[in-house]
């Protein structure tokens, strides 16, 4: 069920120094790839239809390609800020093999003709930064990171910075802000930062595991990669499956198999005598899908036909013996927390889907209230800068639809247990 | 459009987002007593300004670093990194209080984080957190936090502790888990993440209780 391209040899004792990462045949990649022309590299790239694994599933290729030609100053920044709940697949990469993250990195600043690059990773993430400080300056005595690198001509210097805890900073426009020294405010956009980015420049943001692919690609080359996966989901995936199942973790696994395969085959599926209630897809900013979608094929576009998204593909299951509203307020208030306060609809809406739901738990809620939530997160979609308060509104806005029986049964419920419902009874 | 059109409109652009950045620089005349900063404070700072194109991204580094030293970013700490810097305290304020791992208020020594977000939840992370802060008490030791997602929900429930991720955890090992940092032992050496495999199925599995989400005080 699984198939292993960028897990082959995750568990590979000592797979983070240079020597066994070389032994496993890393760095060959980048030696190919040094081999061809920039433009023959990003070629292959677009070949292999990779899309973006960190939430947006952009096609990689379309996205160097953007970048302005010519001799100017450009960046590339490898977005670690892993921050959507349930998501914890870069975690592994970073943490087990370093050296694939970084042998992407300078594959990908060579198609695109960058010569700066940044890994900002999530402040939370201290030991694998750690260990990408102690692989780096190892690729930096190999010669593998620097000047002329392997007698290419193609320099790049490469970076590690570290966050200090801010969900938005995962936006690609708020990250740039924060590397530059900044709160991490998202920008508006456009211009976007394939054009205007880091320091002004044209800048190529992709995820840690779009990143990881690379070497891959090269590797088997970009025809013979996008034989994997479906038609617009080409590939393998990290999926992160957490929640109610009895194997959580990641499993490495070729876009478009069931998703039941996912959460039942891989995962051991809820506990015994309990069963799937709901499950995000694709993270928490995913709209819930139910025990009923679990024969969709879990790719881009399936998930997105069933009115959800594949997301950072992290999986989080919820069994029948959780209330809906429990979910909907943990979310919620994960939300409001995140919010940078830039947006009105974002700052304000956030805080008011957990007003309306608490008083809903608290049994001070009349049925108009849920209509008040559904409106609401309709108001929020679209109206930012960037899709943080899309993200809450999405779950919720879909709880809400779906589980609308069980908001309405909660509600009366804590309304005749509270005072206002012995008033009126 | 052609390089050179591209270049110039990037020039531009760079020299007014360099203008934008002396907003919050310095002058001479605020800076008439500079305050002592410790010299490995300075180098370090000096350190992280060098890496980039505009020193203004070593701010996050930087203050991290003047956070290790003085146990949070006090108004002192702020000082002496707006003094490497170049830049006004009243900025790097701002850019301190937006981030959850600076800390703007006197903490505990040892940063206790217990995720409380959707995934560890569902294992029962409320309880736990509410079992390690009424065990840490008002303890100088312990900064105990309820965390958003960190990103390990393979070991929910779990915690991280100075940055070691350990988990999943129950209430039943929160006794051990204080004692480990009070007394400087690795802590919970047997769960900690680093050890776990990744492609062995059953590395992360354990039997969990049914319960709903439970509530838990701020």
């Amino acid at each position: 069920m699984t198939k292993a391209l960028l897990f082959k040899d995750i568990d590979e004792p000592g797979l983070t120094t240079l020597e066994v990462y070389k032994r496993r045949g890393g760095y060959e990649s980048l030696r190919k790839a040094l081999a061809m022309t920039p433009e023959q590299v990003l070629v292959e790239l677009e070949a292999s239809g990779l899309r973006g694994r960190g939430g947006a599933g952009f096609a990689m290729g379309k996205k160097v390609s953007f970048l302005p030609k010519g001799a100017i100053d450009k960046y590339l920044v490898c977005n670690a800020d892993e921050s959507e709940p349930g998501t914890f697949k870069d975690r592994e990469l970073m943490q087990k093999s370093p050296h694939t993250l970084i042998e992407g990195i300078i594959i990908a600043s060579y198609a695109a003709g960058a010569n700066r690059s940044f890994i900002y990773i999530r402040g939370e993430y201290s030991r694998q930064a750690d260990i990408l400080d102690v692989a780096l300056s190892e690729a930096r005595e190999a010669g593998l990171v620097g000047e002329d690198i392997l007698g290419s001509g193609h320099s790049l210097s490469l970076i590690v910075h570290r966050g200090a805890g801010a969900y938005i900073c995962g936006e690609e426009t708020g990250l740039l802000d924060s590397l530059e020294g900044k709160r991490g405010n998202p920008r508006l956009k456009p211009p976007f930062p394939a054009n205007q980015g880091l320091y002004q420049g044209p800048t190529l943001i992709n995820n840690v595991e779009t990143l990881a692919t690379v070497p891959t690609i090269i590797g088997m080359g970009g025809a013979e990669y996008a034989k994997l996966g479906t038609e617009t989901s080409k590939g393998t995936k990290l999926v992160s499956i957490s929640g109610h199942v009895q194997r959580p973790g990641n499993y490495e696994i070729e876009l478009g198999i069931p998703a039941r395969e996912i959460i039942y085959g891989l995962a051991g599926g809820p506990p015994e005598g309990r069963q799937v209630k709901c499950w995000f897809p694709g993270g928490s900013s995913s709209p819930v899908l139910l025990a009923d979608d679990l024969d969709l094929p879990y790719d881009f576009d399936s998930m997105a036909k069933a009115g959800s998204m594949l997301g950072s593909g992290a999986i989080i299951v919820v069994d029948d013996s959780t209330p809906i509203i429990d979910v909907a307020l943990k979310v919620a208030r994960f939300y409001r927390h995140e919010s940078c306060g830039k947006c009105t609809p974002c700052r304000e809406g956030t805080n008011w889907t957990v007003k309306l739901l608490e008083r809903i738990d608290r049994g001070d809620a009349t049925p108009m209230d849920i209509e008040i939530i559904a409106s609401e997160c309709e108001n929020i979609i679209g109206n930012c800068l960037c899709v943080l308060g899309d993200a809450m509104a999405m779950p919720i806005g879909s709880m809400i639809v779906k589980f609308r029986e069980e908001f309405e049964a909660h509600l009366e419920a804590t309304r005749a247990r509270s005072d206002l419902g012995a008033i009126h009874a | 459009m052609s390089d050179r059109v591209h270049q110039q409109i990037h020039a531009r652009a760079r020299e007014e987002s360099l203008l934008n950045a002396r907003v919050c620089v310095r002058t001479p005349k605020t800076n008439a007593i500079p305050p002592e900063v410790p010299p490995e404070l300075r180098e370090e700072i000096e350190r992280h300004m060098a890496l980039y194109p505009d020193t203004r991204s070593a701010a996050l580094p930087a203050l991290a670093a003047a956070q290790r030293l003085h146990g949070w970013c006090s108004p002192e700490a702020i000082e002496q990194v707006a003094t490497v810097m170049g830049l006004t305290p009243a900025y790097l304020a701002a850019v301190a209080s937006f981030y959850d791992m600076l800390e703007t208020e006197s903490i505990g020594r040892h940063d206790v984080y217990v995720c409380t977000n959707i995934s560890c939840s569902l294992r029962g992370a409320d309880r736990l957190y509410e079992a390690v802060r009424d065990a840490a008490g008002d303890d100088p030791d312990f900064n105990v936090r309820p965390f958003e997602c960190l990103g390990a929900c393979d070991i929910a429930p779990m915690a991280s502790v100075d940055g070691v991720y350990v988990g999943p955890l129950t209430p039943d090992d929160v006794p051990r888990l204080l004692d480990d940092i009070r007394t400087g032992r690795p802590v919970l050496a047997d769960k900690q993440l680093a050890t776990r495999l990744v492609a062995d199925p059953n590395a992360n599995s354990q039997a969990f209780p049914a319960h709903p989400i439970e509530e838990s005080a701020p």
